[in-house]
C-alpha cells in the first residue's frame, strides 16, 4: 500500500527553535525559567497531592508495618499475590475489561460510522447518545435495578416471550448486566472521538476511492481504519480507564461484596482501605500503576507502529 | 442502484433510532417517574424495593413512563417540605464550583506554559500529565488520603477541592487546542513589545475562550457526579454532596429519589444543551494523546 499523507494540520504551531532549547545558551535559560514560572502552580501541586505522597505509597509497599518500618522489600508483593481475593479480583476485573474495552471501541466505531450517513436528525442523534453523561448514578442505579431485579422488567418481558426469569445481578450473567451499563455510559462519547477522527480522513482519498470503484468495505478497511488508529488506541486506552470507573455503579447496585464474579479489584482496594491494611493496599496500588503504566507504554508503541505510515 | 442506496439509509435511520431510544430511555425515565405519587410508584415497583410497608404492592413489575397522574408532590416533599435536599444540593456546589474554577484557572497558566516553550525536560513532564491523567482513581486514592491527613484537612471539603484543582485533565486538553494558535500572532504581540503575561492574557486566553468553555463542562461534569472521593474522604454526613446521598435514599422514597435525580441533573442538563457544540469540540479534541 501507497504511503498516505495527509495535509499536515496545526501548521501554526510554533515553530521549533534550535536556540531556545538548549540551556547552555542565557536565552534558553531564560526561557527555562520563566517556563518553570508559569508550571509552577500545577506543578507544585500535583507534586504535593500525587508524587510525593505515591512516593510513600511505595515506601510503605516495602516495609512490614508502619510502626515498626522494618524493609521488606518484596515481601508484600508477594503476600499480595498469594491472597485469594486480590487474585480474584483481579481475574475478574480483567475479564471485565477485556469483554467490555473492544466491545466500546467496536460498538463507537459503528455507531460513528452509522452518523456519517446522511440520515435525517444526525444533530439530535448524536446529543441522544450523549445524554447519559448527565444522569446521575444514583438514578441509573436505581433504573438499572427496576430492569434487572429477579422480578425486574427484563424478566418480565423474557416470561412474556417464553423463557424463564433470571435473577441477573447473582448469577454469571451479572458481567453483562454491568457492561451494558458501562456500553450505554461510555458509547457516546467514543463515538465523538471516532466522529472526530472521520473528519479528519482527507475528501480527495475517499472520492478517488469511489471514482475507481472501491466497496464500501474496502473504504473501510482500507482507508478509513488507518486514518482511525490513533483514535482507536486513544479510545482504548479511554475505555479502560472508564472500565475502571464502573465500580461506582457496581457498588451501588451491589454493596462492599457482589456476587462472586462481580468482585472488582476496586472492591478489593475498598474493601482493604477500611480494614486500614496499608501495606496490602499500598502494594496493590503500586501493582496496579505499574500494570497501567505498562499498557500505556504499549498502546503508545501501538500508536507509533500503526500510525507510522499515515502521519507521515 | 439509488433505491438500494434509499433502503439503506432507511435501515440505518431505524437503526440510529433504536439506538437513540435505548440511550434516552433511563434519563426519560427518571424525569416521568419523578412526577408520579409514591403510592404509584410503590404499585409499579414495590416487588423490587420490597421493604415497603403498606399501600397497594402490585405482583408484577410495571416499567411506566407516562405517569396516571401527574403530581408535583416529590418535589414538595424534597424541596420544600425538608431542607435536606436543598442543603445536599448546595454542599455539590460548594464542592465542584471551586474544582471546576481552580483546575481551569491553574491549567490555563501550566497548558501556556507547555504551549510557549518546549524541551525534552518539559515534554517528559507533560507525558508525565498524561500518565497521571489516566491512572484510575483507585492508584491516587491512596496518596490523596495521605495528604489529607497530613495536611490536617481528611474530613473537610478542601481534601476534595485540593486534588481536583490539579487534576491534569485540563492541562492536557487545554495544551492541545492552546498549540492550535499560530505562532504568527505570538511573534506580532512580541514585536509590538507585550510581555509574557500580556500574551497570556490577551492573545492566548481570548483565542481559546471555546475551549475554555468546553473543559469547564466536561469537568463539571465529571465532578458534579462524583461518588468515591466523598465516600472515602468526607466522612461527614452532613457535609456530603447529593450525589452521594441521593443513592442513600431509602427503598421507600424511590419516587423522592427520582424527583432529586432530576433536580439534580438540572445544572448539568442546562450546560449539555447550552453548550453542546462547545462540550463535543472539547471531547473531539481530546482524541489523541500525543501532539
Amino acid at each position: 500500500m501507497k504511503k498516505i499523507r495527509p495535509k499536515k494540520q496545526n501548521s501554526g504551531e510554533e515553530p521549533r527553535k534550535k536556540k531556545g532549547n538548549s540551556l547552555r545558551t542565557k536565552e534558553g535559560r531564560q526561557d527555562f525559567l520563566k517556563s518553570l514560572c508559569y508550571l509552577s502552580p500545577s506543578l507544585l501541586g500535583v507534586a504535593v497531592f500525587f508524587i510525593v505522597p505515591f512516593g510513600v505509597v511505595v515506601y510503605y509497599s516495602m516495609i512490614d508495618g508502619v510502626g515498626s518500618r522494618n524493609f521488606v522489600f518484596l515481601k508484600n508483593f508477594i503476600a499480595l499475590f498469594k491472597n485469594s481475593a486480590f487474585l480474584m479480583a483481579a481475574g475478574n476485573t480483567l475479564r471485565f475489561s477485556v469483554l467490555a474495552v473492544p466491545l466500546a471501541v467496536v460498538l463507537a466505531v459503528v455507531l460513528a460510522l452509522m452518523l456519517e450517513c446522511r440520515i435525517p436528525l444526525k444533530s439530535q442523534f448524536r446529543t441522544f447518545f450523549l445524554s447519559p453523561m448527565m444522569v446521575p448514578v444514583a438514578s441509573v442505579v436505581l433504573i438499572w435495578q427496576v430492569l434487572f431485579n429477579y422480578n425486574g422488567s427484563v424478566n418480565e418481558l423474557a416470561l412474556l416471550l417464553g423463557g424463564g426469569r433470571i435473577d441477573w445481578l447473582q448469577s454469571d450473567y451479572c458481567q453483562w448486566v454491568v457492561i451494558l451499563l458501562f456500553l450505554w455510559k461510555n458509547l457516546g462519547y467514543n463515538m465523538i472521538l471516532f466522529m472526530a477522527g472521520l473528519a479528519n480522513i482527507p475528501r480527495e482519498l475517499l472520492e478517488v476511492a469511489d471514482v475507481e470503484g472501491a466497496s464500501e468495505v474496502y473504504k473501510f478497511f482500507a482507508i478509513k481504519l488507518r486514518y482511525l488508529s490513533p483514535t482507536v488506541l486513544f479510545v482504548t486506552i479511554l475505555s479502560l480507564i472508564n472500565s475502571f470507573k464502573v465500580f461506582r455503579e457496581v457498588y451501588l447496585l451491589t454493596g462492599d461484596y457482589p456476587y462472586e464474579k462481580l468482585y472488582m479489584l476496586q472492591h478489593f482496594m475498598n474493601n482493604t482501605f477500611k480494614s486500614l491494611d496499608y501495606q496490602k493496599l499500598s502494594a496493590a496500588a503500586v501493582v496496579m500503576a505499574i500494570v497501567m503504566v505498562f499498557l500505556i507504554a504499549l498502546l503508545f508503541k501501538a500508536e507509533d507502529w500503526f500510525g507510522k505510515d499515515v502521519e507521515g | 442502484m439509488k433505491k438500494k442506496r434509499y433502503f439503506g439509509r432507511g435501515a440505518m435511520f431505524l437503526l440510529c433510532a433504536f439506538f437513540a431510544v435505548a440511550f434516552l430511555l433511563p434519563t426519560v425515565l427518571t424525569i416521568t417517574n419523578s412526577f408520579m405519587s409514591e403510592a404509584e410508584i410503590n404499585s409499579n415497583y414495590g416487588m423490587i424495593f420490597s421493604t415497603t410497608s403498606g399501600g397497594y404492592v402490585s405482583e408484577k413489575v410495571n416499567l411506566k413512563f407516562i405517569p396516571d397522574k401527574v403530581t408535583l408532590s416529590q418535589y414538595i416533599t424534597g424541596l420544600i417540605k425538608s431542607p435536606e435536599y436543598l442543603l445536599k444540593f448546595w454542599n455539590s456546589l460548594l464542592l465542584v464550583v471551586p474544582i471546576v474554577a481552580g483546575q481551569v484557572a491553574i491549567a490555563s497558566v501550566a497548558a501556556y506554559s507547555f504551549t510557549r516553550w518546549r524541551g525534552k525536560i518539559r515534554s517528559g513532564i507533560f507525558f508525565f500529565y498524561v500518565i497521571l491523567m489516566l491512572m484510575p482513581y483507585q492508584v491516587t486514592l491512596v496518596p490523596n488520603y495521605l495528604v489529607s491527613d497530613w495536611l490536617g484537612i481528611l474530613n473537610t471539603r478542601w481534601s476534595i477541592i485540593l486534588p481536583g484543582m490539579f487534576a491534569p485533565f485540563s492541562v492536557f486538553l487545554l495544551t492541545k487546542f492552546m498549540r492550535r494558535i499560530p505562532y504568527s500572532l505570538i511573534e506580532a504581540a512580541k514585536v509590538d513589545g507585550a510581555g509574557e503575561w500580556d500574551i497570556f492574557t490577551k492573545i492566548c486566553l481570548p483565542q481559546c475562550r471555546s475551549a475554555l468553555y468546553s473543559i469547564t463542562i466536561l469537568v463539571f461534569i465529571d465532578y458534579w457526579n462524583m461518588v468515591e472521593q466523598p465516600l472515602i474522604l468526607l466522612q461527614d454526613a452532613e457535609a456530603q454532596p447529593l450525589s452521594v446521598f441521593l443513592s442513600s435514599i431509602n427503598s421507600g422514597e424511590i419516587g423522592l429519589a427520582f424527583a432529586m435525580a432530576t433536580v439534580y441533573m438540572i445544572p448539568s442538563l442546562l450546560l449539555f444543551l447550552h453548550g453542546e457544540e462547545y462540550l463535543v469540540e472539547g471531547i473531539a479534541n481530546s482524541g489523541s494523546v500525543k501532539g
